[in-house]
C-alpha cells in the first residue's frame, strides 16, 4: 500500500514540476481583441490535460520499473543473441538491394544517403568515444575539413572527387593528429571541452578565411563524382554514363551511384573497425578507455595509441565529409555546426558505445524519423523527443548494450551491461 | 648475486608535497624483496616513480647497470620490468585472454603460449574463466589475473603493488605461494610492496620499512619480523 502511496507521490512531485514550466507555455495565450489590443487568455483545459498526462506517464514509468524482473534484460538480450546473427546480414542485403527494388522512389534512396553518410559518421566517431573511450565533441571538425579538402582541390587544381577521396581522409587524419596532441594528458569532461571548442575553432576560421574558403558564401559547383571517368548528364552524349551504355538519362541513376559509394565506404569504415579491434592496435585503444593507468603499467605507449585513434577516426570524418561535398555541390560553414558533432555523437550513445549494429539503428532512429515525420509537421520534433525519452527509460545504455569478447573460445559469455552497473560484473 | 634494480637518493614530489625524501633501495638477481609501511608512507610512489609517473625530481634509477631514471614508461616496460599496479586495475569489460594479451603486448608476444602454460599451472582458475569477461571475476582471481597479466611479458623484475588488497586470508596464502613457487622455480626477482606486514616478511629475503616518504629500517625478513619496534608498528595492533 506504501508503495503506491510512493509512486503517487512520486508522480505527484513530477506533474508538479510539468505544471511549472508548461503553464508560461500551455497555461496562457496572447492574442488580440477587435480594437488591436493585445489580450491575455487562459488555457486551463489544455494545461490540465497535458499535466494530466504527465502524471499519468510516470505512474505507468514506475510502475513498470517496478514489475520489470531484474533478469528482464539479461533474457532479453538473450533471446536477441541468436537474433541478431541474422539482424546484420539481413539489413546488408537490404541495404544492397534497396535502391534496385522497383517501386522505390528516389527521395528514399536520397534518405538512405543521408542515413548511411550519419552511419559513416557513426561509426568513425565510435573509433574515438566508443573504443578508445575519448569523448570527442568536436568531431564535425574533420567533416568539415573533409569537404572543405575536396572542394578547394577541386575548384583549385581541378581534382576529380576520387583522386581527392584519399587526399580528404589524409588531411582529416593530420589535423585529427594535430588537434590530438594538445588534448592528450586530458580526459573525461575537459577532454570534451577542448575538442568542442576544436570544432567551433575550424569552423570558425572556414568562415572567416575569406579569401580561401569563399567565407558564408561557402564553395559552389564542386564537381559530382565519375563512374571511371563517365559523367552523370541530363542528356546522353559521348563521356556521359547514359551515353556510353545506351541508356536513358535519369536522375535515379545519379542519386543510385551516389548511395552506393557512401554504402562502399561505410562498408569499409565497418569493415576496418572489425579488423582493427582484433589486432595490437584495436585491443590497445579498448584497453585504454577501461583503464588508463593499466595501460601505463603494462608498457602500452598510450600518447600513440591516443593519435592513432584520433587520426583513424578523423580519416573516416574526412571521407565522409568529402562524400557530402560531392553529394551537395555546395558546401558552407553552416553544415558543420556543433548540432552535427551533438547529433553523431547521440548516434553513438544511443547506439550503445562501441557497438556497430546499435550504431545503425541509432542513424536510422535519429535522421530517418525526423524525415520520415515529416507529414506531421509541428508535432515532428514533439514526437520526436518524446522517442528519445521513452528509449533512455527503456534502454538506458544504448540499444546494444552488451560487448562479447572480441576473441573467445566459442563460449562466451554476453554480460548485460545493466548488471556491471550494479557491480555484479 | 649481482644488482639488477637500484634507486640512488630518489626524491619525488606531488606539486609541492614531497612524497619520498633520499630513499635509496637495491633489487638482487632472484631475490624477493618487500617494502612495507603504513598508509600514505609513499609506499605506491615509489613503485611509480620505478616506472617513470611521476618523475623523480633527484636522484638516479638503474636496472641492469642502465640509467632508466628519464625514460618513457614504455620504454621502462620493455627492458623487461613488468608491474601488477594497487587495486588491480584489470579491463573489466574484455576477456580474460584479452587481458593476457594486452599484457604479452609490449614484448609483441613473444613467448606467449610459453608463459600462458606458466601462469595456467600457477593459477588453474585463470584457465577456467579464459573465456569470461574480466569483469565477473572474484576480488581473488581479479588478482591473479594482474599478477598474471604482468607476467605475460616474461619480465625479469616483477613489481606488485598491495596483491593481498582486500581479499580473504586464504585467498592471500594462495597469492603468495604463487609468487615463493615463481620465484623459487622460475628465477623470478621480485619488489613486493605490502601493508599485510606479517605475511610480506615471511615471504621476503629482504625488506625495507617505508615511513614519511624515508627509509627507516632495512634487513631480512626474519630480522624484521624479529624487531619489537615492527611488531608494535605493524603487527599488532590492528594489523
Amino acid at each position: 500500500m506504501s508503495r503506491a502511496l510512493d509512486i503517487l507521490k512520486d508522480a505527484g512531485s513530477v506533474a508538479f514540476f510539468a505544471l511549472l514550466i508548461f503553464a508560461p507555455f500551455l497555461g496562457v495565450q496572447l492574442g488580440d481583441n477587435n480594437a488591436g489590443n493585445l489580450t491575455l487568455g487562459a488555457r486551463p483545459a489544455l494545461l490540465a490535460g497535458a499535466v494530466a498526462l504527465v502524471f499519468g506517464a510516470r505512474v505507468l514509468m514506475r510502475l513498470w520499473q517496478d514489475h520489470r524482473p531484474t533478469t528482464q534484460a539479461a533474457k532479453l538480450s538473450a533471446r536477441l543473441k541468436p537474433a541478431g546473427r541474422f539482424i546484420a546480414p539481413a539489413l546488408l542485403v537490404f541495404a544492397l538491394i534497396m535502391p534496385l527494388l522497383p517501386g522505390v522512389p528516389a527521395q528514399y534512396i536520397d534518405l538512405g544517403v543521408l542515413i548511411l553518410t550519419y552511419i559513416m559518421l557513426g561509426w568513425g566517431l565510435n573509433i574515438v568515444v566508443g573504443l578508445a573511450g575519448l569523448l570527442d565533441l568536436g568531431y564535425v571538425a574533420f567533416y568539415a575539413v573533409g569537404a572543405y579538402s575536396f572542394a578547394l582541390l577541386a575548384q583549385d587544381f581541378n581534382l576529380s572527387f576520387w583522386e581527392c577521396l584519399p587526399l580528404a581522409g589524409l588531411l582529416a587524419a593530420c589535423w585529427g593528429m594535430f588537434l590530438g596532441f594538445p588534448v592528450l594528458r586530458l580526459r573525461g569532461d575537459y577532454l570534451a571541452i577542448v575538442t568542442l571548442a576544436f570544432g567551433e575553432i575550424i569552423r570558425l576560421v572556414i568562415t572567416n578565411w575569406v579569401s580561401l574558403t569563399g567565407g558564408p558564401n561557402g564553395i559552389t559547383d564542386i564537381p559530382n563524382p565519375s563512374l571511371f571517368g563517365l559523367r552523370f548528364a541530363m542528356f546522353p552524349g559521348p563521356g556521359t554514363v547514359a551515353g556510353v551504355f545506351h541508356i536513358t538519362p535519369h536522375p535515379w541513376q545519379r542519386i543510385a551511384f551516389l548511395y552506393y559509394i557512401i554504402l562502399g565506404l561505410a562498408l569499409i569504415t565497418n569493415w576496418v573497425t572489425l579488423r582493427l579491434r582484433k589486432q595490437p592496435l584495436g585491443r590497445a585503444w579498448e584497453a585504454l578507455r577501461e583503464d588508463e593507468i593499466a595501460c601505463r603499467a603494462l608498457g602500452i605507449n598510450v600518447r600513440n595509441t591516443k593519435l592513432t585513434a584520433f587520426a583513424i577516426g578523423a580519416m573516416f570524418g574526412g571521407f565522409a565529409g568529402c562524400f557530402f561535398a560531392t553529394r551537395d555541390g555546395f558546401i558552407s560553414p553552416d553544415s558543420f555546426t556543433f548540432m552535427e558533432s551533438a547529433t553523431v555523437l547521440a548516434i553513438v550513445v544511443l547506439g550503445g558505445a562501441g557497438s556497430q549494429l546499435g550504431i545503425v539503428l541509432a542513424a536510422c532512429v535519429m535522421i530517418g524519423v525526423p524525415q520520415m515525420l515529416q507529414s506531421l509537421a509541428i508535432y515532428r520534433m514533439l514526437i520526436f523527443g518524446i522517442a528519445l525519452v521513452v528509449i533512455m527509460i527503456v534502454r538506458p545504455r544504448g540499444f546494444i548494450s552488451e560487448r562479447r569478447p572480441t576473441i573467445s573460445l566459442g563460449k562466451a559469455q554476453a554480460i548485460s551491461a545493466d548488471l556491471i552497473s550494479q557491480g555484479k560484473g | 648475486m649481482t644488482t639488477l634494480l637500484a634507486l640512488e637518493n630518489i626524491s619525488t614530489f606531488y606539486g609541492p608535497v614531497q612524497a619520498l625524501r633520499d630513499v635509496s633501495l637495491e633489487v638482487k638477481a632472484g631475490e624477493i624483496v618487500t617494502l612495507i609501511g603504513a598508509n600514505g608512507a609513499g609506499k605506491s610512489t615509489l613503485m611509480m616513480t620505478i616506472f617513470g609517473t611521476p618523475r623523480a625530481k633527484s636522484g638516479r634509477i638503474t636496472y641492469q647497470g642502465r640509467d632508466i631514471t628519464a625514460l618513457a614508461p614504455f620504454e621502462i616496460a620493455r627492458l623487461g620490468l613488468a608491474q601488477s599496479p594497487e587495486g588491480r586495475r584489470i579491463f573489466p569489460r574484455m576477456s580474460v585472454e584479452e587481458n593476457l594479451l594486452m599484457g604479452a603486448q609490449v614484448v609483441k608476444y613473444a613467448n606467449y603460449d610459453k608463459q600462458l602454460a606458466l601462469v595456467f599451472e600457477l593459477f588453474p582458475r585463470i584457465e577456467e574463466r579464459f573465456a569470461q569477461r574480466a569483469g565477473t571475476l572474484s576480488g581473488g582471481e581479479q588478482q591473479m589475473l594482474a599478477i598474471a597479466r604482468a607476467l605475460m611479458s616474461k619480465p625479469k623484475l616483477l613489481l606488485l603493488d598491495e596483491p593481498s588488497l582486500g581479499l580473504a586470508p586464504l585467498v592471500i596464502k594462495q597469492i603468495f605461494g604463487a609468487i615463493r613457487q615463481l620465484n623459487r622455480e622460475t628465477g623470478l626477482t621480485v619488489l613486493l610492496v605490502e601493508q599485510n606486514a606479517n605475511q610480506a616478511l615471511r615471504l621476503a629475503h629482504r625488506a625495507y620499512v617505508l615511513v614519511n616518504g624515508v627509509i627507516t629500517m632495512q634487513g631480512s625478513g626474519p630480522e624484521l619480523l624479529a624487531k619489537p619496534e615492527i611488531r608494535a608498528a605493524y603487527l599488532e595492533g590492528g594489523h
